[in-house]
């Protein structure tokens, strides 16, 4: 069993739920942005919650099924595709993810999950640290797995589309905002950061006016984790995203929370984000 | 020791340096606390990576709390030897900076142990510090764009082997033949916490 990539949109990656527990090794997490949709779609075609997906980037993915498959898209909604309803993609049919309407990334999974060889005893393709699969290639033959969970018997599960315009989210403080003290984190609070077109799998380039430092100096490397809000020089915060680095020397002001990174991996360039004390 | 708050699922623990980090590592790499999935050694901190669904972060500072830290531990890492041609495009300028010959900087890389401190920065990227000595070398002002993988450079008071191509603003004392981050071999990383190192000359 096998889907066969005629297209493969802006950005299509392999994609579980990563790497843990290697960080001391240098090596992150990585796995999909947005894991409560992927983990949906792999429920809906009755995965186990680790199988592989592939993680598609505003749409333009194409694939042929050189067997039957059991299919669902789920994430940013693509025209063409079968959104959050599971569906048998007929040997030699095509699908076709026509570009979203709101939201960034969506997640194709099929019934027996994409089943390219692992690295390091996982599928997801870090891009910042350049392991796991390559990027998915037109022309590229993706094995698919075999099914060992029931399939499930849901036609079609309802869920909201991701937002579009401005979204909050909660932040909480990080372990170096004092050195922005609290004119730092009103700065950070009180105003609509805007996602720039450098977004990428590693983290979200957020425009705005720039948080100043009350400290100066260096902050020796340490370890972060998404949903980290780490601030450069520039004073304009990148928040961590899957392939964020493991390590890093730059202030982290602030979190957001865990469950609320999902949100933001589906943000596109040009929407605004607010933080929100918590 | 001090406990901060790294979002809702990660407590990053400050310590006075890097000994402590290394002795409070070895106790929680060894017995990782209920719900822990990734331990994340640093110059001053180590990073308790949780699963919310597993654990709280304050039962996770508990544990932390009643850790005791295990300073022996650090003499028990593998021990290797990495043969470098020191040959390094900032062999000169480094050595200058510490007021010594090149000759001098090559006696002393290669005079004592080293040891893996912690990782980052990419796969398999050892920060490498040697007990005693006082290393001080500051960065290049603007890094490489590219740096050849085996390079071994030195930056603060840290020793390190460049996995793969990379940019980099270390100073680049020599190179090694030695893959030390190769995904055939296991385990991948060579250099890992805890590993102790010796450099030795290959060969100019």
């Amino acid at each position: 069993m096998s889907l066969t990539v005629l297209a493969t949109g802006p950005l299509t990656t392999v994609q579980d739920l990563g790497r843990p527990g290697q960080a001391a090794l240098g090596i992150g997490r990585s796995g999909v942005c947005d894991r409560a949709s992927a983990g949906l779609a792999n429920r809906l075609v009755g995965n186990p919650t680790d199988a592989a997906v592939l993680e598609v980037t505003f749409g333009g993915l194409a694939v042929r099924a050189e067997a039957d498959l059991l299919v669902v898209t789920t994430g940013a909604r693509c025209p063409g595709a079968p959104h959050a309803a599971p569906t048998v993609l007929r040997r030699g049919q095509e699908l076709r993810l026509g570009p979203p309407a709101s939201g960034l990334r969506s997640y194709l999974a099929v019934r027996g999950g994409i089943d390219v060889p692992p690295v390091l005893g996982s599928r997801a393709t870090d891009l910042l640290a350049g392991l796991g699969p390559a990027v998915v290639a037109t022309g590229d033959v993706l094995p698919v797995g075999t099914p060992v969970d029931p399939a499930p018997g849901v036609d079609l599960a309802p869920v909201p589309e991701p937002a579009t315009g401005e979204v909050a989210v909660a932040v909480l403080p990080g372990p170096r905002a004092d050195w922005f003290g609290d004119p730092g984190w009103a700065a950070l609070t009180g105003q609509a950061w805007t996602v720039t077109s450098e977004s990428n799998r590693v983290g979200l380039r957020l425009d705005g006016a720039p948080l100043e430092r009350l400290r100066t100096g260096e902050l020796p490397s340490e370890g972060m984790v998404r949903g980290a809000l780490q601030v450069p020089p520039s004073g304009l915060p990148v928040l961590f995203l899957a392939d964020h680095p493991v390590t890093g020397g730059y202030p982290v002001i602030g979190y957001v929370s865990d469950a609320d990174v999902d949100t933001c991996a589906q943000l596109r360039p040009g929407q605004t984000l607010r933080l929100r004390a918590r | 020791m001090r406990l901060l708050p790294s979002g809702s699922a990660a407590l990053l623990v400050e310590l006075d340096g890097l000994d402590d980090v290394l002795a409070l590592y070895a106790a929680l790499s060894a017995e990782p606390p209920h719900g822990v999935v990734d331990v994340v050694p640093a110059a001053r901190t180590v990073l308790l990576m949780t699963d919310p669904a597993v654990t709280t972060l304050d039962a996770v500072a508990d544990a932390v709390r009643a850790t005791t830290p295990r300073p022996d531990a650090q003499a028990v890492g593998d021990r290797i030897e990495l043969p470098v041609h020191y040959d390094g495009a900032d062999l000169a300028e480094a050595a200058e900076l510490l007021g010594l010959t090149p000759e001098g900087l090559v006696e002393r890389h290669t005079g004592a142990e080293w040891t893996v401190a912690f990782c980052g920065f990419a796969p398999g990227f050892g920060y490498l510090t040697q007990p005693g000595e006082q290393w001080d070398v500051p960065r290049r002002a603007s890094p490489r764009t590219k740096v050849p993988p085996g390079s071994v450079a030195l930056a603060g008071e840290f020793s390190g082997v460049y996995p793969r191509e990379s940019p980099g603003g270390w100073q680049l004392i020599g190179r090694t033949d030695v893959a030390v981050f190769d995904l055939h071999r296991e385990p991948a990383a060579l250099l890992r916490p805890g590993t102790r190192v010796r450099f030795v000359v290959a060969g100019r």
